[in-house]
């Protein structure tokens, strides 16, 4: 089992906010990956670190390195938008397109420049069936995606990332806003997207990151607290302020 | 760092009482099973007979309560620990009062007939046996990893008692055979006795593990 993304002494700061301190992992491929902790304590920004999205954000200022394949992906020369297509991000609120079902998913190819109609017509299958969402749409593919169920749509925007064949799957808090049966289809989802994939979820749902992670850091005010098998951080965890964390007795 | 699950924190306290309060009970029904042989009293040992039966029903009470955190609040990590600890303590103190009244049965059976000899090895095995039921107790709910690895040690002389016994009891048998009735029955005794002071190990053990983790074999 390789790594896919190393991670070494990764420090970020908002202005004069240190957001992320001294950051050093290793995450593994075709595994899932869960970050944990208190709101504020900057596994989202991690998260967006990894494909770059703090670039947006003003007076947001990286150190260190993040390593995707042997490349670190934190210097200047790197094609931000070359790099979004790797690592794609699904976010809390499902946020389809107000076009088709069929256009989002070929939105992304398209732009990568696939025309041909029969090679879109594959790629919106394979990616609907991938997403384990094609036997609920395969006959309204030209409705309009904001129709479909809040979980539906969810699972839309995973087959729309998956469209544009990443490696890295980010998913920021996936199914906070999603019911209970969603949720677990969301969840069986990242079960068999691990085979092709490697993914790093953010999640407040402790038993979701028990459930579907082999691997939990778990982050508290910017500090990478302990970061360890899930079935260690569960059982064992070896710092107290994981326990008292996922013990719910702070946060 | 306050905690925020209070309701939580107070029913896992109330657990930990209630296997105390089971514990002590089976405690007593050991002493008083070994005592009712000594003194050869049926009516002391029909009352721990009669008296298993609320044994049991504790077990299926904790056992109950133990269910329901587990389905309501998904402990983890150490609080899961500490509900599965629970869980197993009460089946060895369960087991440890049936043995209790195995050995009443043995004070019903010889129905006040003179013992072929005062009772001496026996009673000592109870009592070190008894203080092991305690000590581990005491561990568990002190969290003493200290106190339940000595459980090991007072085990391997329970042990050495009863061999003890066993060959003892073997000589009177060869010496005099109208008493070996007596002394299988004697002997079963010490075997129970036995028994309930490997259960006392396990309690030990668990202890280990809620605390520490680990998984030793105090039993070796």
């Amino acid at each position: 089992m390789s790594t896919k993304i190393k991670v070494n002494n990764l420090q970020l700061h908002y202005g004069e906010f240190h957001a992320l301190k001294q950051i050093n992992m290793d995450i593994r491929e075709n595994r899932v990956t869960a970050l944990i902790g208190p709101s504020g304590c900057g596994k989202s920004t991690f998260l967006r670190t990894i494909n770059r999205m703090n670039d947006l954000i003003d007076n947001c200022r990286v150190e260190g390195e993040v390593i995707l394949d042997g490349e670190n992906i934190l210097t200047p020369e790197v094609d931000v938008v070359h790099l979004r297509k790797r690592v794609g991000m699904v976010f809390q609120r499902p946020n389809p397109f107000p076009m088709t079902i069929y256009d989002n998913i070929a939105y992304g190819p398209r732009i990568h420049g696939i025309k041909d109609k029969s090679k879109l017509d594959d790629v919106v299958e394979k990616s609907l069936r991938a997403s384990a969402l094609w036997d609920e749409v395969n006959d309204r593919l030209k409705k309009p995606a904001l129709g479909l169920s809040g979980g539906q749509q969810q699972r839309l925007c995973i087959a729309r990332l998956l469209a544009v064949e990443p490696e890295v799957l980010l998913m920021d808090e996936p199914s906070s806003a999603l019911d209970p049966i969603s949720t677990l289809k969301i969840e069986e989802l990242m079960e068999e997207l691990k085979q092709n994939y490697t993914i790093i979820i953010v999640t407040h749902n402790m038993q979701q990151a028990a459930r579907v992670s082999d691997y939990t850091a778990f982050f508290l005010m910017g500090d990478m607290v302990e970061f360890d098998a899930t079935e260690t951080i569960f059982t064992m965890p070896s710092d107290k302020r994981t326990e008292d964390y996922i013990t719910g007795r702070f946060g | 760092m306050s905690s925020t699950r209070h309701s939580f924190d107070r029913a896992l306290e109330e657990l930990q009482q209630d296997i105390l309060r089971m514990g002590s009970i089976v405690e007593q029904a050991i002493y008083n099973s070994v005592h009712s042989l000594a003194i050869q009293n049926v009516a002391l040992a029909e009352e721990i007979i009669k008296g298993d039966t609320v044994v049991d029903q504790m077990e299926l009470e904790i056992e109950d309560k133990c269910l329901k955190l587990i389905a309501t609040q998904q402990p983890i990590a150490g609080d899961l620990r500490k509900i599965s600890t629970g869980f197993k303590i009460i089946t060895d103190l369960e087991r440890m009062a049936d043995h209790a009244v195995d050995i009443a049965k043995m004070t019903k059976r010889l129905d006040g007939q003179p013992l072929i000899k005062p009772l001496v090895d026996i009673p000592r095995m109870a009592a070190l046996t008894q203080q092991m039921v305690k000590d581990g107790l005491d561990a568990y709910v002190r969290g003493d990893v200290e106190l339940a690895r000595t459980l090991n040690e007072k085990d391997d002389e329970v042990d050495h008692i009863y061999s003890q016994v066993f060959r003892e009891l073997l000589t009177y048998m060869m010496e005099a055979p109208r008493t070996i009735t007596q002394a299988t029955s004697l002997l079963f005794v010490g075997r129970h006795i036995e028994r309930i002071a490997d259960h006392a190990t396990n309690i030990g053990e668990r202890v280990i593990y809620l605390v520490t983790g680990e998984r030793p074999d105090l039993n070796e």
